[in-house]
């Protein structure tokens, strides 16, 4: 079996919480719940969901931004929060973000030869003439033009200032990079270089993807696995073309029927009473059941657990469809709308 | 710096101020070369001369000391004492300040803690209580005036520090590899300098002030030595016979102060961005417009069926010198009941084209610069919005036309419940009483389909969810009826399911109310979910317009043909997002021809000449292209000599 590059297991991370005065129980709010979840080398895992899901906790807790409440990951077989105990800066060579507002994440009062020579300088050491070819190395490898390094962050459109926050993730010359919505502040347009940039550089450099977004169909065109979010747990794990083709969990049909396509088909809207759970309060069973239109009694009182659905790839367990759900859709989603849809418009 | 130099020039008390300071420093510098007598020797025998007496210009104290000599000695100590105390104080307040907000949790306590209980005491009582523990003398006041002055600078700096330690610049910093100590050095202190520079050019007079007050209670300068402010206290007690020994040092000490307060006060304004973005200058009440003529030829009333007709409509933003045209020309209409939708990226001017209706657009720096718009209401006769005065305008704003943004947290007020603002709404344009109001206004609520409306009516924004939100804002476009509901990406900031339930909403509010729409968006997503028509911008133009079905299926323009192409759609994960090289156009320096004549890749050099028309290509379709795609060459060459 081969072994995977991160193992995160039984990952929890509480927001608050703890005692207060005279012993009662302050309520924390659980924003990454009991994620289980392993990276394989060289894939590029998609991970979805809608705001306040989690996914940006559980990104921020891969490099070390932020400390897991309960659970482990592994990198390489290493635990990680011992690596960072250990030495920071050698987690920061291995793991690498990109984030999300490109021109938030770069100093303003900063040019970019200091933003870019930061991590040149304290994770690989270069100096000198070293650190100068680097530098104009990594500008020509995210395709910007070599007197940019002069230049002050303001003085960049969204999608180069991307760039730059790209440069400096691959400066460090990690293995993973975590991408937290890297395009969803971009035009379109803009986006599509972006997302281009992307693929190019992971076959360049060997690359293993963490690719965090909102938004399915970017998700979609990038990812080899996608893993849905809900509520601070994964609720559905599969390659990505049989997530699309048979969604299993009734949170992730709703989601690609919520998303609108140019030309597609009309999109499905929930009934407005449905809200989404109170972090604060949880609800007992399945976060999903209370806006299901599947649920069932059984749904509200018991959790489902994330268990293999399909059983076709027994032998790579990371290949296998998983789904949180008692009542799993199993039919294939129809598709006949859109297709039809598609070939007129060829 | 030459900029901040410049806005310093600019405001004439500060430049006033600065020159003054700057005498007043050159003098104390050069006080050791002039011809002065020393300023301690006694001469009892010429004691109180008047001013102007023989060798003596300002004449003498009780001791018989020249009074220029002390004055000028003097200063140089008020001033090296003031400035001297203000560095310290600035050094360690913002030294703890920075601590205190980068770390936060414990060490934030423990510090501000420590500085709310040093600003406890009356500041005049701690600095006379540090002196009469450390012994009178000038450096111990310097001492107790910087140590009474270091919470101003730490709590200053605190704040600025505590905005800056949570950005994602900081977190990128700490994954670049740099330690605590890098952090703190060169990614906050670049950030927090200003504010820093700010406090000290504020408190500088004060401390002089300060000094001065000390060693007028006896407890600064020591004789011989004097400063200002021990001056002033031994000539208090000749304050009847000769009143000049005790006036002209306080005059010193009052020019002094004001001088530099001047100073600081214009190197403030100079250094907040707030000041400089303009948000002082209060923005007319609606946008500038400067119309050369009006066309005047209203539309022909009798075929003309059009709710809002826009012809060539121009806005620009004039930002010093520079001008940046965001509107350049555009000219569309909108039936009753019909959906048009405005699809560009950012910068195209979409959102600048929704404001300009109805001359939401600020001003100063926006201006209108042509064009007209009629607005044909269904009581009413055709209006021209551009010649309207701003109280018939804002009679429009709301009521016939409304708007719904963005961002409904930053539009709805965060200290009224959402009720309260809905009946404002209403009994803006409606002679309803307030219970009337309040029902209409609860009635509204359940209409845009929120559950319990009478609840969440008195509720405040920041209760609901960002969907719930966008819903009481629809619902307060809707509270007047309106014709036409201009919708400037309301559903970018939400989640997909919240999405299709707010498109859903609208799709189901325009078939009962018949409203007509403007929907601005950059999604062909929901474009094609919501739009009967759709209009595609690049650079502050419309470069095609059509019905949206047709669009989508056969652009004609190579710009709309590519940005549909870099979507990426789901359910087709083979088709590969083609990407735009290039940037669009600054807005201030638009090329001749097709402004995406630089990026396409059909472009030849007629596309770079004279003026591209919108050109019909079907009968209601046009584009604004010499070549359209999905045309043969023959058939738009007939078109353009049409």
């Amino acid at each position: 079996m081969i072994e995977p590059l991160l193992d995160i297991s039984g990952l929890s991370r509480t927001f608050g919480g703890g005692k207060r005065w005279f012993g009662l129980d302050r309520p924390g709010v659980h924003a990454v719940q009991e994620v289980d979840l392993q990276v394989m080398r060289g894939e590029t895992l998609g991970i979805v969901g809608e705001s306040g899901c989690g996914k940006s906790t559980l990104a921020r807790m891969l490099v070390g931004l932020d400390t897991p409440t309960k659970g482990r990951i592994f990198y390489e077989g290493n635990d990680l929060q011992a690596m960072i105990r250990d030495d920071r800066r050698a987690l920061s060579r291995h793991i690498q973000y990109v984030f999300q507002d490109p021109l938030s994440s770069l100093n303003p009062r900063l040019r970019i030869r200091d933003i870019l020579a930061a991590p040149l300088r304290h994770l690989r050491g270069l100096h000198g003439h070293a650190l100068e070819t680097r530098l104009a190395e990594l500008l020509e490898i995210v395709n910007l033009r070599p007197e940019f390094i002069t230049r002050y962050p303001h003085e960049f459109s969204g999608g180069q200032a991307q760039r730059i926050g790209i440069a400096r993730a691959l400066a460090a010359e990690p293995k993973v990079l975590v991408l937290d919505e890297p395009v969803s502040a971009l035009d379109v347009s803009i986006q599509a270089q972006v997302l281009k940039l992307l693929k190019r550089l992971k076959s360049e450099f060997d690359l293993t993807y963490l690719f965090i977004s909102h938004d399915l169909s970017v998700v979609e065109t990038i990812s080899d696995r996608i893993a849905v979010m809900y509520f601070g747990r994964i609720i559905e794990q599969a390659p990505a073309r049989q997530l699309f083709q048979s969604p299993a969990h009734h949170y992730t049909r709703l989601l690609i029927a919520s998303a609108p396509i140019p030309g597609g088909p009309p999109i499905v809207a929930e009934s407005s009473d449905a809200e989404l759970p109170d972090p604060l309060a949880p609800p007992s069973g399945c976060a999903f059941a209370p806006r299901c239109p599947q649920a069932q009694e059984a749904c509200r009182a018991r959790r489902p657990l994330l268990e293999a659905f399909s059983s076709q790839s027994k032998l790579d367990t990371s290949n296998i469809h998983r789904v949180a759900c008692l009542f799993p859709a199993r039919e294939p989603l129809s598709r006949d709308s859109r297709t039809s849809v598609d070939e007129t418009s060829r | 710096m030459m900029a901040f130099i410049r806005l310093l020039a600019r405001n004439r008390l500060a430049a006033f101020g600065a020159l003054m300071l700057l005498l007043l420093l050159l003098l104390a510098l050069v006080t050791p070369l002039l011809p002065l007598l020393d300023p301690n020797i006694t001469d009892p025998a010429n004691r109180l001369q008047p001013l102007f007496s023989e060798g003596h210009w300002l004449g003498t104290d009780q001791l018989g000391r020249d009074i220029l000599s002390r004055l000028l000695w003097g200063m140089r100590i008020s001033l090296a004492v003031g400035i001297a105390a203000s560095l310290v104080a600035a050094l360690l307040g913002s030294l703890i300040g920075i601590l205190a907000g980068y770390f936060g949790g414990r060490t934030d306590n423990t510090l501000m803690r420590g500085i709310d209980m040093l600003m406890a005491f009356p500041y005049i009582l701690l600095a006379l209580a540090i002196v009469a523990v450390l012994g009178p003398g000038l450096m111990n006041a310097l001492y107790a005036i910087a140590i009474v002055n270091i919470p101003f600078f730490a709590r200053n700096i605190r704040g600025a520090t505590v905005g800056i330690a949570h950005r994602e610049f900081i977190d990128a910093a700490r994954l670049s590899g740099k330690g605590n100590t890098r952090i703190l050095a060169t990614e906050i202190l670049p950030n927090v300098l200003p504010v820093i520079v700010i406090t000290l050019s504020t408190t500088v007079g004060w401390m002089i002030l300060e000094t001065a007050g000390l060693s007028f209670l006896g407890l600064g300068a020591q004789p011989p030595q004097a400063d200002l402010g021990s001056m002033l206290g031994e000539g208090r007690r000749m304050m009847i016979n000769a009143p000049h020994v005790a006036t002209l040092p306080g005059l010193v000490i009052f020019i002094l102060v004001m001088s530099i307060n001047l100073l600081g006060d214009g190197v403030r304004d100079a250094l907040d961005p707030r000041l400089k973005s303009g948000a002082l200058s209060r923005p007319a009440p609606m946008t500038r417009i400067r119309r050369h003529e009006s066309s005047g030829a209203a539309p022909q009333k009798s075929r003309d069926t059009a709710l809002l007709r826009v012809d060539d409509l121009r806005t620009d933003f004039e930002v010093g010198r520079q001008r940046y045209h965001a509107v350049n020309g555009v000219s569309f209409t909108i039936q009753p009941n019909e959906c048009l939708g405005l699809v560009g990226e950012s910068g195209s001017g979409k959102s600048v084209t929704a404001l300009s209706l109805l001359g939401l657009v600020a001003s100063p720096p926006g201006i209108i610069n042509g064009g007209d718009i009629h607005l044909h209401s269904r009581h009413q006769p055709s209006r021209d919005l551009l010649s309207l005065k701003p109280r018939e305008i804002r009679h429009i704003r709301g009521n016939d036309v409304a708007y719904v943004f963005q961002d409904p947290l930053s539009t709805l007020h965060p200290l009224i419940k959402v009720g309260d603002q809905l009946v404002e709404a209403i009994r803006q344009h409606q002679p309803l009483s307030h219970p009337a109001a309040r029902e209409l206004a609860v009635k509204l609520l359940g209409q845009v389909r929120i559950p319990n409306p009478e609840q969440r009516a008195s509720q405040y924004p920041h209760e609901l969810s960002g969907g719930m939100r966008q819903r009481v804002g629809i619902a307060m476009a809707l509270a007047n009826d309106p014709e036409l509901i201009i919708a400037d990406e309301p559903t970018t900031a939400l989640d997909v399911t919240v999405q299709a339930q707010i498109l859903s909403l609208i799709q189901h509010l325009r078939e009962e109310k018949g409203t007509s729409v403007l929907f601005i968006t950059h999604d062909f997503g929901v474009v094609s979910q919501v739009c009967d028509r759709v209009a595609v911008m690049y650079a502050g133009r419309i470069v095609e317009i059509g019905p949206t079905q047709e669009i989508l299926d056969n652009p004609r323009h190579p710009y709309t043909q590519r940005l549909i192409d870099c979507v990426p759609r789901l359910g087709e994960p083979d088709h590969e997002p083609a990407a735009i090289p290039g940037l669009p156009p600054p807005a201030n320096a638009l090329p001749a021809g097709c402004a995406f004549a630089e990026r396409c890749d059909l472009a030849e050099p007629r596309c770079r000449e004279g003026n591209i028309e919108l050109i019909a290509t079907d009968k209601e379709r046009q584009v604004r292209c010499i070549k359209p795609l999905g045309l043969t060459a023959k058939i738009s060459e007939g078109i353009e000599h049409d």
